[in-house]
């Protein structure tokens, strides 16, 4: 039987000494009319040749091609180091770090990670991850009703220009604490929030602005004005940013007068791979004040009885384990290898090597979005506002033809906004990232010119 | 001093970086503005690569994991993690594929995860599965928040009151508050039963429903379930099972079969994904025919024989999506091709040996003196010992055995929990385990028992042996030192 040592003789010795005849007998409290004789529906168990065989023709079957979509998850290049380093089996295998003296690499690991990330936000502290971006942020609009004391409504302002998905799941995890989620447009021209709007809700008494940088489209939002605007009328401000982007970009603590309260967002882009969505770890890092309403695990620095450093799980009465009922979030298992993932790459990157990473996939970006737009027919939807590594673009074919047609030809050609943008028909959002090469680019403008 | 790694700032050398990694050309964005950008580098560690590899090594050698100990935590079902699991998941046909790619460049991925769903749905004896959740406490939210929908969907809007039992997980009454209900507890007796006479009284038209695990936290199965679903059922609850300990009764019963209305799994527990030092986990959720309009998305559908995601738009009842994408597809990888090595029998085999194994052991310390609080009852795949007698009686507590036992090589069982049995260790050997190494383990506690009685200082200080030894739990609290800052000099 895989992975079960027993042999018979041991099965025997074993039956002696608890003093039973059968393995049945120690099922015996189980009532009968609820006791199975072995499972339907699951085939036959297969060796490891055979599995290993399975898995690839399985893996054949998928077609990655030439990625040329982002929208929440980029291609990025994960040193050989990273997943050589995780995959070791004392962090693969080991679990929570409960037993603080058993559990040094994993701790410290986590704590310079917190060090790290909270550095990149320019805030006070981070916690040791969530599940995701869109997960991340949710618990961060319930952290802010939860810690504005200003607020006289619990509401959030949500610009159009978050991520759908992240929209979408918000609603999900915040419905059952009755919290309004108020909707705002974007404008059609420049492709980030629109003022005016966001106007209409200065004196509204609502606890939190949600602030996406670089947002859906790829467009840079005002950041600075939109966060004093947020905090001259008592609103905290959420920021929910692409980390690699905050190597160049102004980081959440640097937003405003004031900064930033929270930040919010995916990790993935530190070395963490495509894999259909998953997993990736979200991260979340606010201002020392808030730090009491924070979910999610921390590690901290402290000494041993012979004063040498060391490193603990604290501030623990947050958390399920001691608080229960009245914890800030049921969070247990978080994306603890993820994040582990993500120190070594930022370590091996530094922030040179993660800017020039950015930087590369924006002006890739730049090129693709030249050579795109200079095809008859298709147009650049956004102007007049910079953009990271992803834009929008309008084609004269619908959309999701074209994209059949070039997945056909192995190309993944951007992600259609049409579904979730009513305006936006026959739109397409689409990523470079310094994976691509002048080559890339050249074959997909070629292609799409082709088929246009 | 032995043994420190510093922090792997103190180890920055300015310009230094590994240059090999990152683009060679550096671009200046001369089209962003000014007022976009940052006006400081952010501070990240300027080392090399083989710094890197070094610091990173090191550190990993300084953590206790399956793949070099035996690591009895209870409730955590600490299995070996088949290596064979990492290897296919990593295969590029897999890791290289864009959640939004074209759905028919994505047929391998979703036939895994189809089947995958299938499998679970066996399992369980469940109408329907969601692999979306991440962990087992997000499952349960969306399990609760399900409960919580289905009401809202017959309009019954009174019902505000879940009901957990005192030996619940945290995860439990947090995920019931998440969902903005009330959590009434509900006692348990003393053969480890829940109290049938207190849940009847706690059970009206304000109940939504009752959240168990079963076999129980306290290691044994809950006799009465058959009873406890009819009392709830009755009173129009819903039935929740947190399936954290599903190894126990793999193959040999099935939580629809008990009543069940929904349910979540973790696949980094029974299905032996590896834990990653506190994730990724996994936590689908399988529901009965009354539930299935809710389920989170999004679901895999197979219409002949193509694959796609469901969303929303397909399930228009479903409680939504609770994180950007699919779910941590790369963990249901490695849980699909656990139950393709396994198979049926592998399955089943599962549930015996370790409910053989703890049996086995829970027997070797009662031998050798140990207390067990449920002594007249069999175990599950797990059990208590209670260290409360030596505890009042030597001064040595649970938390002293476990922190001796790592100077003996093992990882201490969970301590603790759950909260209902004084100075508890809650032992789970998990069935990778083999008998010798039982053997060992009950040699161990015995002889840490002699130590206690003979020496206790010996016990009450320890570890010795580990790179660090008792940490100071209120100056971390105090100091709030959660990340590293530049001395200044």
């Amino acid at each position: 039987m895989p992975y079960i040592p027993h042999t018979d003789q041991d099965i025997q010795a074993m039956l002696a000494k608890i003093g039973i005849k059968s393995l049945d007998t120690l099922f015996e409290e189980i009532p009968k009319n609820l006791r199975i004789n072995g499972l339907t529906g699951i085939p036959e168990g297969l060796t490891e040749m055979e599995v290993a065989k399975l898995m690839h023709e399985r893996a054949h079957k998928n077609k990655p091609g030439l990625c040329f979509i982002g929208a929440g998850a980029y291609e990025h290049y994960i040193p050989a180091v990273v997943w050589d380093l995780v995959s070791r089996g004392e962090f693969l295998t080991a679990y929570t770090p409960y037993q603080a003296e058993a559990s040094q690499g994993t701790l410290q690991v986590i704590y310079e990670y917190q060090s790290m990330m909270r550095n990149l936000m320019e805030l006070d502290v981070s916690n040791a991850s969530m599940y995701d971006g869109a997960s991340s942020l949710a618990e961060a609009v319930l952290m802010a009703v939860r810690a504005n004391k200003n607020a006289t409504r619990k509401a959030a302002l949500i610009p159009q220009t978050l991520h759908p998905a992240y929209r979408t799941a918000i609603e999900a995890l915040t419905k059952q604490h009755d919290i309004e989620l108020i909707d705002i447009p974007f404008t059609t021209k420049s492709g980030h929030i629109d003022f005016k709007a966001l106007e209409k809700y200065a004196d509204s008494g609502v606890a939190a602005l949600v602030i996406s940088q670089p947002n859906f489209f790829g467009v840079l939002e005002e950041v600075d004005d939109l966060t004093n605007w947020a905090h001259q009328h008592n609103m905290l401000v959420i920021a929910n940013v692409n980390p690699l982007a905050m190597t160049f970009l102004k980081a959440p603590g640097q937003w405003g007068e004031k900064g930033a309260d929270i930040a919010a967002g995916d990790g993935q882009p530190l070395g963490a791979p495509l894999s259909f969505g998953g997993p990736y770890f979200g991260f979340m890092c606010c201002k020392q004040d808030f730090i009491r309403q924070l979910p999610g695990r921390i590690v901290g620095r402290t000494v041993d009885t012979e004063g040498k450093q060391g490193f603990v799980l604290t501030m623990q009465a947050r958390e399920q384990h001691i608080r229960r009922a009245k914890a800030t979030s049921n969070i247990c298992s978080n994306q603890a290898l993820l994040a582990t993932a993500s120190t070594i790459h930022m370590s091996l990157l530094g922030a040179e090597g993660l800017e020039r990473v950015a930087l590369q996939s924006h002006a890739n970006a730049n090129e693709l979005c030249k050579k795109l737009t200079a095809i008859k027919g298709v147009e650049l939807v956004f102007t007049g506002q910079p953009f990271f590594h992803e834009f929008v673009i309008r084609i004269p074919k619908p959309a999701v033809e074209i994209l059949t047609k070039l997945a056909a030809a192995g190309i993944q050609g951007g992600y259609n906004l049409g579904a979730a943008y009513p305006a936006l028909q026959n739109c397409l959002l689409i990523c470079a990232t310094e994976t691509k090469s002048s080559a890339d680019l050249e074959l997909f403008a070629k292609k799409l010119g082709e088929l246009l | 001093m032995k043994n420190i790694t510093p922090i792997i700032f103190e180890k920055s050398i300015a310009g230094r970086r590994a240059t090999s990694l990152a683009p060679k050309n550096k671009i200046v964005a001369k089209d962003i503005d000014k007022k976009y950008l940052r006006p400081n580098k952010p501070i990240l560690p300027e080392v090399s690569e083989l710094d890197v590899v070094r610091h990173f090594t090191q550190l990993s050698q300084k953590n206790f994991s399956v793949d070099t100990h035996f690591y009895p935590l209870g409730s955590c079902t600490m299995k070996y993690n088949p290596h064979i699991l990492q290897n296919t998941a990593s295969i590029c046909g897999f890791t290289k594929l864009h959640p939004y790619a074209a759905v028919e460049c994505c047929q391998g991925i979703l036939e895994c995860l189809f089947e995958l769903q299938e499998y679970l749905k066996q399992i369980t004896g469940m109408q329907g599965v969601s692999l979306a959740p991440m962990a087992g406490a997000h499952g349960e939210y969306a399990g609760v928040a399900m409960i919580r929908e289905y009401h809202a969907s017959r309009g019954d809007t009174g019902r505000t009151e879940i009901i957990v039992p005192d030996a619940a997980h945290g995860t439990n009454p947090a995920s019931a508050a998440m969902c903005n209900y009330t959590v009434h507890e509900i006692p348990t007796l003393e053969h480890g039963d829940v109290d049938l006479e207190a849940l009847q009284k706690a059970v009206g038209p304000q109940t939504a429903g009752i959240m168990l695990t079963n076999p129980s936290t306290l290691g044994v199965f809950e006799r009465n379930i058959e009873k406890i679903a009819k009392i709830v059922h009755t009173a129009g609850g819903l039935l929740y099972y947190d399936g954290a300990n599903l190894n126990a009764i793999l193959g040999k019963a099935r939580p629809g079969d008990m009543g069940f209305d929904v349910m979540h799994m973790n696949l980094h527990k029974t299905f032996g994904t590896p834990h990653g030092g506190g994730g990724p986990g996994s936590g689908p959720v399988a529901v009965n025919a009354r539930l299935l309009p809710f389920l989170p998305t999004p679901i895999v559908g197979k219409k002949g024989n193509n694959f796609s995601l469901l969303t929303k738009r397909d399930l228009p009842q479903s409680i939504g999506n609770l994180s950007a994408f699919a779910g941590n597809v790369g963990i249901m990888l490695r849980a699909y091709v656990y139950i393709r090595l396994l198979g049926t029998e592998g399955l089943v085999r599962v549930g015996e040996m370790s409910t053989l194994n703890a049996n086995y052991l829970m027997k070797l310390l009662q031998e050798a003196n140990f207390t067990v609080p449920y002594p007249d009852r069999r175990a599950s795949h797990e059990f208590i010992v209670t260290l409360r007698k030596e505890a009042k009686e030597l001064g040595t507590t649970a938390k002293d055995f476990g922190k001796r036992l790592l100077d003996y090589g093992f990882h201490a069982p969970t301590t603790y929990f759950p909260m209902l049995i004084a100075e508890c260790l809650l032992i789970e050997p998990t069935e990778t385990e083999s008998k010798q190494k039982m053997d060992e383990f009950a040699a161990i506690m015995a002889n840490i028992l002699q130590e206690a009685k003979t020496t206790p200082d010996l016990v009450k200080n320890a570890p010795y042996t580990m790179p660090v030894k008792r940490l100071d739990d209120v100056k971390a609290a105090r100091d709030m030192d959660f990340g590293w800052k530049q001395e200044k000099k």
